[in-house]
């Protein structure tokens, strides 16, 4: 018994089968769910010593806040980091994906890993895709060549810059670069500068909010400063606080029975001998 | 070949929430400030509330545009009542002129999702709900925006005392007292500004009761 059509295997990538039902069910007014997008404000700078990042804490599903306090600063390697806008579950993806390779790579080299291999693994990865992995990054590292920032979009294009943004909240955060940046900023100059593009984010764009998360990367090390700001608690709780006693409420209660009750007929014993 | 869609729409959301709860003598009505459009904030401190008479208050979300040219036409309908009756026109009676001047433009509708709270004739608290073609309803609490799916189940489970199946929210004028009502309105939006991202900067409530209107704010997350 053999099959008229074999099987092939998939061959890796997208499947775009679906693509014609979707858009007959969209016609029909029926929508595919939303993504989580993260919103997004995320930034990058270089200082006399070496790289900062930094990101907002909000990540959300339309216009509904689905985490308030959610991490947009994702390790590379020990001396790289890379801070991710976009669709979550991509960004998340594409980064740990690219990390793990790198660490092969470390021990297969027996070196530390250089920011461009992973600007070079993230790019390809995203050209291949043809910008369906909807991820914009913002790498930065400090190796052996020195501290280095780049910003990578979706569609896999890169740029390398001493100071960079990304997400809904760039255009926002770019403004306090463009007025405040120069080189040669301290660690405390850069810090600070960096957390008021962010804040410049959380407070003028919607897609952005909660807290400020800071990595300073350097020769010497890492320093990761999650909520190094939280300039949004909440502005009231009730002294006397909510009670929810209400619990489901019964109406009815019936009860079916799921077998029938067996009936059992007194039958002659059949092998009475009489 | 498929149809053309229209590239311009006449429409945008301005974003914000609305509630109006009723009380035994009191009605509290309240919006907060934010005015937006796309991932924008126009405005931090713009004012959704408007009164239309001496015991009437509507707080409107949606498009603003629209919300502007609807109150001031009920503020033109209502001067020319009051010139032919010499008086001010009751809450109930504004609710009425409010259902038929929206559905005057059923067909070109005015993008304004409403709530309107006073006092009735016997000086108890009244609100009523819209949708944005004109149908309403005299309801205990309601409210509107892009915060209403977040606040209206907390609503429902603070203020409706049997379940909902066996009590519509009309019969629900809420026990509470002044304080608790606006404690609770304060509670609902700081809650309803960490979620939604339309709704936040300020809240302003307007306290309508038998000595006159009072107006109060309050401050929420600006993120």
């Amino acid at each position: 018994m053999s099959k008229s059509v074999i099987e092939m295997p998939p061959k890796g990538g997208f499947s775009f089968d679906l693509c014609k039902r979707n858009e007959m069910l969209a016609k029909k007014g029926v929508n595919p769910p939303s993504f989580r997008k993260t919103g997004t404000t995320i930034v990058g700078l270089i200082f006399q010593d070496g790289v900062i990042l930094g990101a907002d804490t909000r990540a959300t599903e339309g216009p509904i806040v689905c985490d308030k306090n959610c991490e947009k600063i994702h390790y590379m390697a020990p001396n790289i980091y890379c801070c991710g806008a976009g669709t979550a579950a991509d960004t998340e993806a594409v980064t740990d994906m690219v990390s793990t390779q790198l660490q092969l790579h470390r021990y297969h080299t027996g070196r530390e890993s250089r920011v461009v291999t992973a600007l070079t693994l993230l790019k390809r990865h995203l050209f291949n895709y043809q910008g369906y992995v909807s991820a914009a990054l913002v790498l930065g590292g400090v190796d052996v060549t020195g501290p280095h920032l780049h910003t990578i979009y979706p569609h896999g294009s890169t740029d390398t810059l001493p100071f960079a943004t990304m997400g809904s909240g760039s255009l926002a955060a770019m403004a306090v670069f463009e007025s405040k940046y120069k080189e040669g900023l301290t660690r405390d100059e850069g810090i600070k500068l960096v957390a008021e593009a962010i804040c410049s984010g959380i407070f003028n764009d919607l897609g952005s909010g909660s807290n400020v998360d800071i990595c300073v990367i350097t020769k010497g090390g890492k320093e990761y400063l999650r909520n190094h700001l939280q300039p949004n608690p909440r502005t009231y709780t009730s002294s006397k606080g909510y009670s929810f006693p209400k619990k489901t409420e019964v109406l009815l209660t019936k009860i079916t029975p799921l077998k029938d009750k067996v009936e059992i007929i007194e039958e002659g014993d059949a092998m009475e001998e009489e | 070949m498929t149809k053309q869609q229209a590239n311009w729409s006449p429409y945008d959301n301005n974003g914000g929430s609305c509630v109006a709860i009723a009380g035994a003598d009191y009605c509290v009505i309240a919006a907060d400030t934010r005015m937006s459009t796309g991932y924008n904030i126009l405005t931090r401190e713009y004012s959704k509330i408007c009164k239309l008479a001496d015991k009437c208050v509507m707080a409107s979300s949606g498009f603003q545009a629209d919300v502007k040219a609807l109150q001031k036409q009920l503020a033109a309908r209502h001067l020319i009542y009051q010139h032919q009756h010499n008086k001010q026109m009751s809450c109930p009676a504004m609710a009425q002129l409010l259902s038929n001047t929206l559905y005057y433009k059923r067909f070109f509708p005015y993008y304004s999702f409403n709530v309107l709270g006073g006092l009735d004739n016997e000086g108890k608290g009244c609100v009523f709900t819209y949708d944005a073609v004109g149908s309403y309803e005299k309801v205990g609490y309601s409210s509107q925006g892009s915060g209403s799916t977040l606040i209206t189940p907390f609503l429902d489970n603070q203020l409706k005392s049997p379940s909902p199946l066996l009590l519509s929210v009309q019969d629900a004028v809420t026990p509470l007292v002044e304080a608790e009502a606006i404690d609770l309105v304060k509670t609902v939006f700081a809650s309803a500004s960490e979620r939604d991202i339309y709704t936040g900067d300020k809240i302003e409530i307007v306290v309508v009761n038998a000595t006159g209107i009072r107006r109060e704010y309050m401050e929420l997350r600006k993120d």
